[in-house]
């Protein structure tokens, strides 16, 4: 077997095609800016015979030719990625394999924008993302991985090799290496070179989507819970609570973040149980959020709410023992049949949500201060509704623009966090797959080797830039309203 | 005004006995505290050898009493031990027992022994802190003009073309952390891996910036941590700046035919600056997330690479002092920003 070069056979006529489109692209965009600065500001101007007037001189050219330029390196992108899958093996390189290895993301990504895009008008702010090129762009990226770590984890489709798998003789082979014959795997290739223990970097990036993908969301949902239970009642009533919660709010977030997990992070510490105690305190949130969410509605109609909140409030419980109980810990008493899974990185879990919580409070507690003035809610406290009522389905409704905005933002410092914990080998075995570690592993070569750091950076990077674009475009279109 | 300032000293100085007692505690844990004895002592001590060694140096303490001993309230322990030696808190190397004082502790100025370093820990701290503010010097020197410039431009003309492109470029810094921005930089200007240099521009490691900083091989430490920075600044010197081009004054200045360039400079840049300044003063703490990461990284022995040596080892009165100064550079920006914010906005400044 032959080593695969990057673009293989396709990049005799695109790589020219595309160094030519880029560098004018560099130029366009350098006059246009240059230009910009001596322009007058553009007013829209309508002519005689019905046109709008665009804008012309040196200015105006450099503007469409931008646009177009960026349409044809588009393009050429597109095709890099669409004609490898028509290709056999081999002709298209690196990139060209790549691309077919994640087919089924593309068909995936490909049906949700269609469908997306074609009911729009009655998708509500999820619809009006589509209207957005910042948001569309940011919502792709997303999607990507979000598919990509769907298909990894549930079917194992995108993977190569097997990610922990060492190969004699990989080690740190640049990308495109030729596995030896007789190697298990779906291709003879390691399509972006092995690793300083001779592993497929590219199944070790995609495997690591899906811890990134399975945590960070969820974590930054429970930081949510906590911050909202707690930020209404202290934006709500003031006072001492308020103090008293703020106080400690400040007190955490007066923590350097890197002290905190190296205090909380280590093995001494989970001996000790701290973490445990600190998750049985906070993923109890939740539990109280929807208890309160349901109650507050509900509590006139008594046997309603029974028949609502008991099915609840059961299945959170059950899941809430199910994650705070854990063998080995303090926390252990739930007879094995009943446990449902056991969370080995629980302490990373933990020190997530425990930094995030504070921010999310702060924010809810300064929404609840402005909206609690509102008219509405003196209407609702003429109706005689009860404090909870107001603050759960009067105000938290009414804040829920900026908190879906900063919800997306801080999935992406999450994934940040997951990083740095995964940079200083804080809490994940160094086996994992997951972009910090591979980063960290990476970069004790990187005067030697860049291969290996670099794909689980870009990675990291594409995600935390697609959640961004995302809460970018959601502020953009929802401040339209 | 004062009476603020005081207000805020105080809340300042409780925080800071809080945060500190929650890093005494966590490091003075039981199994913290028996792999100390392990480390310091001997590796296949038995568990009571540990706890005579722990009782000798007067680990066994209520938390509390320990805290105060440390903090330079309490008299420190003068205990004898099991082994028949007499060994006191305060009781330098070499010292007879009488001349010790009484009172040693971070009040004292006394912060105590490193146990990996074996060196006093203020010397540690005040030389690697040191070598951490000659890298936030540059970085400030870098970030905030960088900031602040593109922040303007993009501010000056909302919407517009140069507007959405600079926003782009300040999203993109903000979604880049530093280990990320790093690895990238390293491989693309310090390696050849990407671009077949004949002498490669930029050094991958900062260590010899410590003794001697050049340009080669400090840029790319000073300028990883400056970029993850530099976009929210950015954004928020943008927004300020929306707000002022809207105002009614710069209206009437335009109205008045006076000239773009002069508003911008003239009119709106000085009301449009308040806000970037507290949130560059609280950029702070997370510059000092940078500044360990990016340590690491490049290998420059500094604060960061210090906090992690400590935390690495269970160093615990390094890693103490080192809370403190981290702890204490959080809080005081805090101040200096609310401080400032009322002092640059005439608004709140006369109310």
């Amino acid at each position: 077997m032959e080593a695969l070069t990057w673009t293989g056979s396709l990049g005799t006529i695109l790589n020219p095609a595309l160094a030519i489109l880029v560098s004018l692209l560099a130029v366009a965009i350098v006059a246009q800016i240059v230009l910009g600065f001596f322009a007058p500001a553009m007013t829209l101007q309508s002519n005689p015979d019905g046109t709008l007037q665009a804008r012309g001189g040196a200015l105006g050219m450099a503007e469409t030719g931008v646009k177009y330029l960026f349409l044809a390196t588009l393009a050429v992108v597109i095709a890099y990625i669409v004609i490898p899958l028509v290709m056999p093996y081999g002709w298209a390189g690196i990139i060209g394999e790549m691309s077919k290895r994640f087919l089924p993301v593309w068909v995936s990504l490909i049906a949700l924008f269609v469908i997306s895009s074609v009911y729009k008008r009655k998708l509500g702010l999820y619809g009006k993302l589509f209207d957005s090129m910042v948001g569309m762009i940011g919502f792709g990226l997303v999607m990507f991985w979000v598919f990509t770590a769907f298909y990894v984890g549930f079917f194992d489709m995108i993977i190569t090799h097997d990610y922990l798998s060492q190969v004699s003789g990989l080690k740190n082979k640049t990308p495109g290496v030729p596995v030896p014959e007789g190697t298990e795997g779906v291709i003879p290739h390691y399509l972006l070179g092995g690793d300083n223990l001779a592993r497929d970097i590219f199944s070790r990036m995609v495997t690591g989507s899906v811890f990134v993908i399975a945590i960070a969301p969820l974590a930054t949902i429970f930081a949510f819970m906590v911050g909202i239970t707690l930020g209404l009642p202290a934006g709500f009533y003031g006072g001492k609570l308020d103090t008293v919660l703020s106080f400690i709010a400040n007190l955490i977030l007066a923590f350097p973040v890197i002290l905190l997990f190296y205090l909380l992070v280590t093995p001494e510490i989970v001996e000790t149980g701290i973490p445990s105690y600190m998750a049985a305190f906070l993923f109890v949130f939740p539990l109280i959020f929807f208890g309160v969410l349901l109650n507050s509605r509900y509590y006139t109609q008594p046997a309603k709410r029974n028949a609502i909140m008991i099915p609840v409030l059961g299945i959170l419980g059950w899941l809430y023992l199910s994650v705070i109980n854990q063998k080995g810990t303090v926390i252990n008493f739930l007879p094995e049949w009943l446990d449902l899974f056991d969370i080995s990185i629980l302490v990373v879990f933990v020190s997530v949500v425990f930094v995030n919580a504070p921010t999310v409070f702060r924010i809810v507690r300064g929404l609840t201060l402005d909206l609690r003035t509102r008219d509405y809610v003196a209407a609702a406290q003429t109706r005689g509704e009860g404090a909870w009522y107001i603050m759960l389905w009067e105000i938290l409704p009414n804040a829920r623009g900026p908190l879906i905005v900063d919800f997306c933002l801080r999935i992406g410092y999450t994934t940040i966090l997951l990083g740095t914990l995964g940079f200083f080998g804080l809490g994940l075995s160094s086996e994992s797959p997951d972009w910090g570690s591979t980063i960290n592993e990476g970069r004790k070569l990187l005067l030697i080797f860049v291969h290996p750091a670099l794909p689980p950076a870009v990675a990291l990077l594409s995600l935390v830039l697609g959640l961004n674009l995302l809460a970018d475009g959601l502020r953009e279109e929802s401040l339209k309203d | 005004m004062g009476l603020f300032i005081l207000r805020r000293l105080g809340i300042m100085i409780l925080t800071a006995l809080c945060l500190t007692f929650i890093v005494f505690w966590l490091t003075n844990l039981t199994p913290n505290l028996e792999k100390l004895a392990k480390t310091q002592g001997n590796a296949r001590m038995s568990d009571e050898a540990v706890v005579s060694w722990l009782d000798n140096r007067g680990y066994s303490q209520a938390l509390p009493v320990k805290y105060g001993q440390w903090l330079g309230v309490l008299p420190g322990y003068v205990i004898e031990g099991a082994d028949g030696e007499v060994r006191a808190r305060c009781q330098e190397p070499g010292q007879p027992l009488e001349d010790a004082s009484t009172f040693c502790g971070i009040l004292q100025g006394d912060w105590g022994f490193s146990t990996v370093f074996k060196e006093d820990v203020s010397g540690i701290v005040a030389t690697r802190l040191g070598l951490t503010g000659k890298l936030m010097f540059w970085v400030m020197m870098v970030m905030v003009p960088g900031a602040l410039i593109i922040g303007v431009l993009a501010g000056m003309r909302e919407g517009s073309r140069t507007d959405r492109s600079l926003s782009t470029v300040s999203i993109i810094s903000t979604a880049t952390p530093e280990y990320v921005s790093g690895v990238i930089l390293i491989a693309a200007l310090a390696t050849k891996a990407f671009i077949d240099w004949d002498t490669i521009p930029f050094k991958g490691t900062a260590t010899s910036a410590m003794d001697d900083a050049t340009f080669e091989n400090f840029f790319l430490p000073v300028i990883t941590i400056a970029l993850y920075g530099m976009g929210y600044i950015a954004r928020m010197t943008r927004a300020s700046m929306t707000e002022v081009m809207t105002a009614q004054y710069i209206r009437t200045a335009r109205l008045k035919g006076v000239s773009f360039p002069k508003i911008v400079l003239k009119h709106a840049l000085r009301n449009a600056l308040i806000a970037p300044f507290t949130v560059i003063m609280l950029q702070f703490p997370w510059l000092l997330n940078g500044v360990v990461i990016v340590e690491t990284l490049f290998n420059y022995k500094g604060f960061g690479w210090v906090l992690v040596q400590a935390a690495g080892n269970n160093d615990i009165e390094l890693l103490l002092g080192v809370s403190i100064v981290s702890v204490f550079v959080v809080l005081i920006t805090q101040l200096i920003s609310d401080i400032g914010y009322v002092f640059l906005n005439p608004r709140i400044r006369i109310s």
